[in-house]
């Protein structure tokens, strides 16, 4: 059986340029992680601070020996951000994220992977995006362990991934919620998102905390942690593993998840670890049990031995 | 404009076509549509019937078939698409893009349109939808500003059916999953969003409070109507401050900007609720009625008189002012 794929997921947050550049410097280094996304995701205004160090970004992963995807917008809107769209498309020898449907159809024909964004529910519609030159398709979130069962059964030659660690891209909208909550309008937003490394809180009027808000992005506020399913993850099929970038240490977090996929630490483990890094974390895993998003299982009640 | 209204009942469906819709939309009673709600929708002898007087009466029948189908249970999708196909629906709405292979392959004849669940959002993916699956409309995610959807229609072949009425997704429809976050279901897989089943309400000394699952999503003042806990019309916390962070409880209402719509190029309205009573639908489908037909003759200066049925008594034309995002 071929080495699980760790896949460092595409940053969803508003760094700035110096922190941005310093975790690409760190991942280049590093040896635990095999693929590393690039590119913005969640908001096209965002795009002219970073793209100038792009090229540079690139070329220092790929000459380190990781495979870099470019990850696509997952909203796109209009014809601005679909002549963005075609340029990226248009980039020799680069592995493209479509994670809006107008991506699949530029993409159609020349090997790419498809993000979580694109809703890949069942067989029927992964075996078109195969045909269409998908040569991995990230799950959408919400999927529980017997759709993702099912749908490592039809992957032919294609990979599977799913994330498993960090906050949950939950919705996306037109309307940019960390401009509003500033009190501005997303055309003078002032950039207010990016005050929020890891998405600003969002609490229930009780106190409990419950979202994330990263400008037209809403996470999840418990990090997804699905230690405990790796091995019911990887007896699926699901053959690479995404981890999604936050402020704490992910040179450290992608070792973690490294020997744990190996076999080498435990789930018990890998929670301390993380939670040694930064003790308010809380964890869920309970997409993968049918169960609500925010809920944490400890394993697999319903499978069979 | 064409006036396409919604019917969670045979009895709704009658009162839709009275009251002058042009097409009628339902789905069957299961999780192949995105109403699924208890008491709601139609078997087969149900839609059959519904389809024969609609027909009688002139109006057109869609039958939406807009969740994503699960994996390892497609069948059930499938045999939506078959039968409603065979009782002869006027268009089938679908939204996964497996189904919508389904569908072409099975039935090259049949009039697909793509559900907004599909969340195409720009002229490329349109195209895509149109290209390979035959889609022929499109309803738009309401998401879009009236000038983007006037230049969206400049660009593309395929038909554009718009949100009129109704309640209002804050979020790109299709990919939204804040309710099974708190819920466990979600309007992609099971056709539902902040589903009753996980609703409570907790009356407190001088205060009601609304919660889906384990979440609190608002908390209403002995002076304040109490409102269903949809998910993103919740009250929330953020920055120690308190409010409605993603959208105050408001209701969309297009009746102000009919005419920019169909300078815009738009074919179809569409008003939301299939959940919602005979009554609330005459009346709605009536105001519109009589909104499209003064247009049609050259009147101008519409306005709605549909205030006291909207969400909170409050009207939005949402995100198609652009001041909205």
């Amino acid at each position: 059986m071929t080495k699980s794929r760790l896949v460092m997921g595409p940053i969803l947050f508003h760094w700035d340029e110096n922190r941005k550049r310093d975790f690409y410097a760190r991942l280049a280094d590093e040896i635990d992680v095999d693929t590393v996304h690039v590119g913005e995701v969640v908001c096209a205004k965002r795009m002219p601070f970073f793209d100038k160090h792009l090229p540079d970004i690139i070329e220092r992963l790929q000459n380190a020996g990781k495979e870099v995807v470019f990850s696509t917008l997952a909203l796109v809107m209009n014809e601005r951000e679909i002549a963005q769209l075609r340029e990226i498309a248009e980039m020799p020898d680069l592995l493209i994220e479509a994670n809006d449907i107008s991506s699949i159809g530029l993409l159609s024909g020349r090997p790419h992977v498809v993000g979580p964004y694109i809703n890949t529910y069942n067989e029927s519609t992964l075996d078109y995006l195969i045909s269409k030159g998908a040569h991995r398709a990230s799950l959408p979130w919400e999927l529980p362990m017997s759709s993702i069962e099912a749908l490592c059964n039809a992957r032919k030659t294609a990979e599977i991934e799913v994330q498993i660690f960090g906050r949950v891209p939950l919705a996306i909208s037109a309307r940019c919620y960390s401009a509003r909550a500033h009190g501005l309008h997303k055309d003078g937003c002032r950039y207010v998102c990016g005050e929020a490394l890891d998405g600003m809180d969002i609490e229930t009027l009780d106190h409990t905390p419950f979202l994330a808000v990263n400008g037209l992005q809403t996470l999840s506020s418990h990090y997804l942690e699905l230690s405990t399913a790796i091995d019911d993850l990887k007896d699926a099929g699901v053959n690479a593993f995404r981890i999604s970038p936050h402020t704490l240490d992910m040179v450290r977090v992608a070792n973690l998840y490294r020997r744990l996929i190996d076999g080498e630490t435990s789930s018990d483990e890998v929670r301390q670890s993380l939670l040694e890094m930064q003790n308010d974390l809380a964890f869920a895993d309970a997409f993968l049990h049918s169960l609500p998003g925010a809920d944490l299982r400890e394993t697999l009640g319903s499978r069979a031995e | 404009m064409e006036l396409v209204c919604p019917a969670g009942t045979p009895a709704s469906l009658r009162a839709a076509v009275e009251a002058g819709a042009d097409v009628v939309y339902c789905g069957f009673r299961d999780a192949t549509n995105a109403r699924n709600f208890p008491g709601l929708n139609f078997s087969r002898p149900e839609l059959a019937n519904a389809v024969t007087f609609a027909h009688k009466h002139g109006v057109h029948v869609y039958l939406a078939c807009n969740t994503y189908p699960k994996a390892g249970s497609e069948d059930i999708w499938h045999k939506a698409v078959d039968d409603a196909v065979a009782i002869g629906v006027d268009a089938v709405i679908l939204a996964d893009i497996g189904l919508l292979r389904y569908a072409r392959d099975k039935h090259p004849d049949a009039r697909l349109h793509l559900s907004v669940q599909a969340s195409a959002s720009n002229e490329e993916a349109i195209r895509f939808y149109h290209r390979e699956f035959g889609v022929r409309r499109v309803v738009l995610p309401r998401v879009l500003s009236l000038e983007e959807i006037r230049m969206l229609n400049r660009r593309i072949s395929v038909e554009t059916e718009v949100f009129a009425f109704g309640g209002m997704c804050v979020m790109a429809e299709g990919r939204c999953s804040l309710s099974s976050y708190a819920t466990g279901e979600s309007p992609n897989m099971n056709g539902v969003c902040s589903p009753a089943a996980h609703v409570h309400y907790e009356e407190r000394v001088d205060s009601t409070v609304s919660r889906l699952g384990n979440f609190t999503i608002n908390v209403y003042g002995n002076d304040e109507k109490v409102g269903y806990p949809t998910l993103c019309k919740g009250r929330f916390r953020a920055m120690d401050k308190a409010g409605y962070l993603f959208e105050e409880p408001t209701s969309l209402d297009v009746t102000a900007i009919l005419p920019e719509l169909a300078d815009a190029g738009v074919t179809a309205l569409k008003i939301e609720g299939r959940q919602r009573g005979k009554a609330y639908i005459s009346q709605v489908v009536g105001a519109f009625r009589a909104s499209l037909d003064r247009i049609a003759n050259g009147q101008t200066g519409t306005r709605s008189n549909l205030a006291a049925l909207s969400e909170g008594q409050a009207e939005t034309t949402g995100a198609y002012r652009r001041s909205w995002q």
